[in-house]
């Protein structure tokens, strides 16, 4: 036998439930409205599409330590630092392909930022080759912002490590000349080495990049 | 640190005196510095499983053998797992007023024998030299005994590649200074730990110290 106060509980919580659901739905009613009122019904705008334009890659090769100039037509955007962060995301992407001459994990992703800006007083200040000659007016510093994923993922060796910055150096120095001097940072600050062996506090000079590698004499 | 850097900058005052475009003169003492690059807490890179310290540790004691059982003075930057930093060995190599020094490395990343000189510019020697610009004096002698390294590692027939790279190790010593890092053979990924690869670097080696020294290390 049923307690009658228990009976009478049952039926309040089951009209009490019935009324809830009933203003739950009215709520959710009254939301689709508010969503349908503010939909914009209006066609988004087609994304634009930058032309194709050529762009030259100095690639490496980690079995004859050289760097190789390939030609690829990319859409490439106007402003100078997207385009220069473009044109490297595509040389890492490459070098993160399966069966790369130079294999490096990361890709276009392993380029935060690209900075380009004035080369202070018009002179080099590189330890590179060739730090005594004069920069030609107009001349800029890239100041590539790199990764710490792809810093510490990054192959260790001098080979595979000066390869990687100097094909960032010559790529930038052939597609965009008035780009005469080069740093690196990784995730906004300095680092002393890319994965322990290539100096990364230096300024690199982008016109001696593309013939700082030379085969050896069998 | 300024004063470890002024105290090797005197000792390259000294170093300096013998100038890459100073007359040959035979040398009473032939003295060759080996870099065991990375140690103790820095292990370099990973070689299937062996650390690169531990790599270039033991290709700096059979290279050490090997020269000294040819009667040349060598000098070590470490001769255990131990922690020394660029600066240290640098100031080795200075103190040493070695005839050649030599950087070694190891990686999987290629093939053969890397050679490496600095990519600093050909400067005059001046009586006090900073760090990392050192080796800008000396960087005539540098190349001529990365051509006679690259000559020997030829002959003996290990691939070879050459190149310039910025090393603080490297650009601060005042002396006829090359880095070489080793890499599998193309025969094989695992030659690095092959016994026999390894004897035949460091033969060669060996070798081309021996023509440096017999042209009087001053090419």
């Amino acid at each position: 036998m049923i307690p009658r106060y228990q009976t009478i509980l049952f039926f309040v919580l089951l009209a009490a439930s019935i009324a809830m659901g009933a203003v739950l739905w009215q709520l959710r009613e009254r939301a689709h409205q508010r969503l349908l009122a503010g939909e914009v019904t209006t066609p988004t705008a087609a994304p634009q599409v930058a032309p194709e334009v050529q762009a030259t890659l100095m690639v490496a090769s980690d079995a004859d330590d050289s760097l190789t100039p390939q030609a690829l037509a990319l859409p490439l955007p106007s402003s100078a630092n997207e385009r220069a962060r473009a044109i490297l995301g595509k040389l890492l992407d490459l070098y993160a392909a399966p069966g790369a001459a130079h294999p490096v994990p990361g890709g276009a992703s392993s380029i935060t930022q690209v900075f380009l800006m004035p080369v202070a007083g018009g002179a080099g200040t590189s330890a590179g080759a060739g730090a005594s000659e004069q920069t030609a007016g107009g001349a800029e510093m890239a100041v590539v912002n790199l990764t710490s994923a792809f810093a510490n993922s990054h192959p260790s060796g001098i080979e595979t490590e000066t390869l990687t910055l100097l094909s960032i150096c010559a790529t930038l120095h052939a597609n965009l000349p008035q780009v005469s001097e080069v740093r690196f940072l990784v995730d906004g600050q300095q680092r002393a080495t890319l994965a322990g062996h290539a100096d990364l506090t230096r300024t690199y000079l982008a016109t001696d990049a593309g013939a700082a590698q030379s085969g050896g004499q069998p | 640190m300024a004063l470890g850097a002024a105290l090797g900058a005197a000792a390259l005052g000294t170093a300096i005196a013998q100038a890459p475009a100073a007359p040959a003169a035979p040398q009473a003492r032939f003295v060759v510095v080996l870099d065991a690059a990375h140690g103790g807490d820095d292990a370099g890179a990973n070689l299937n499983g062996q650390p690169e310290k531990a790599y270039t540790l033991a290709l700096s004691v059979r290279l050490r053998s090997l020269l000294e059982a040819r009667g040349i003075s060598v000098v070590t930057t470490r001769e255990s797992d131990a922690t020394v930093d660029a600066e240290q060995r640098a100031q080795v190599a200075d103190h040493a007023r070695a005839q050649a020094c030599l950087i070694l490395h190891a990686t999987e990343s290629g093939f053969g024998v890397h050679l490496f000189t600095t990519s600093l510019a050909a400067a005059q020697p001046a009586v006090f030299e900073p760090w990392k610009t050192a080796q800008a004096a000396w960087e005539t002698r540098s190349v001529a005994l990365e051509g006679v390294l690259n000559s020997a590692l030829g002959h003996a027939g290990l691939h070879v590649t050459m190149g310039r790279t910025e090393l603080t190790t490297l650009d601060s010593m005042t002396c006829p200074a090359v880095a070489v890092e080793i890499a599998p053979s193309p025969a094989g990924a695992n030659s690095l730990s092959d016994d026999s690869y390894q004897s035949q670097v460091a033969d060669a080696l060996a070798g081309a110290l021996l023509e440096w020294r017999a042209e009087g290390g001053q090419l």
